[in-house]
């Protein structure tokens, strides 16, 4: 087995890559992918914590099922933005978020 | 760090994970960018299976690739105006060193003080199986509450993402 701080050095870098797409592209869905690349960032080091974490007897499955709540939350962020997307591009033709200012006041 | 299958693993599951990652933010074409996600996501589901975790990985082919992935791919089909956008990004440079900065924190911050610590041989031998997590959703003392909400949370994306994208005057 590879040490813990490899996986969370990977995350570190898979989680800023993530923020780096989020804050410098201009299209709304390649946000939205960069979102999932910081969600599976974390999950790495939930999974990667949980099996490297002292359990004593017992089993532990806090990380475990914390993970796959992570992910069903994944998916419903990821239908209902994909939506909001799609929606604002019918009305706005655009897929640009700083385009679609109506409520900046 | 001794050359063993799991090493190698690890080093091949991280070059998708983090070069899948690179493909997403750096492509001009969002449709490119979407098989370098599914890259990506295929490399993190290699370390669920390293860190003995199949369930997990299983889900993350199911859910990420076979279902989100193919759901970005029909928005990026939708949403067709990348002739309109003559630029892929905008204050790159200071995303760049935000970005940049975030890495050191983390790195600093979380990945240095355990470094040493939790080494490969003290990691417990036995870990909870598929079995036990299946009967742990369903236990009244485990995370029944989380999994009937996690239904309840799941129809409401579903009706919404429906409510939300219908088109009023078809």
């Amino acid at each position: 087995m590879v040490p813990l701080w490899m996986y969370l050095a990977v995350a570190a870098a898979l989680f800023s890559i993530g923020v780096f797409g989020v804050l410098a592209r201009r299209n709304a869905v390649a946000i939205l992918m960069s979102v999932e690349l910081m969600l599976n960032a974390v999950n790495i080091n939930l999974v990667a914590f949980w099996r490297y974490s002292e359990t004593g007897t017992d089993l532990l499955l806090n990380g475990y099922a914390f993970t796959a709540f992570v992910l069903i939350v994944a998916a419903a962020e990821a239908a209902v933005g994909l939506a909001i997307i799609i929606t604002v591009y019918r009305n706005r033709r655009s897929v640009i978020p700083e385009e679609a200012a109506t409520l900046k006041g | 760090m001794e050359l063993n299958a799991i090493s190698i693993g690890f080093v091949v599951f991280s070059i998708f994970t983090l070069g899948g990652g690179f493909g997403v933010v750096t492509t001009r074409n969002l449709f490119q960018g979407t098989i370098w996600l599914m890259v990506s996501l295929f490399g993190v589901a290699g370390y669920f299976i390293l860190l003995s975790a199949p369930f997990l990985a299983a889900v993350q082919i199911l859910v990420y690739i076979g279902a989100i992935a193919i759901l970005i791919i029909f928005a990026v089909m939708l949403t067709r105006s990348v002739a309109r956008i003559k630029e892929r990004y905008i204050r790159i440079l200071p995303s760049f060193i935000a970005s940049l900065a975030l890495f050191l924190i983390l790195l600093l911050g979380v990945t240095i003080p355990i470094f040493g610590a939790h080494s490969p041989e003290s990691i417990p031998e036995y870990v909870a199986s598929t079995r036990n997590l299946g009967t742990a959703l369903v236990d009244e003392n485990g995370f029944v509450v989380p999994f009937l909400l996690a239904s309840v949370l799941l129809t409401a994306a579903m009706i919404g993402a429906i409510f939300i994208a219908r088109d009023e005057n078809a």
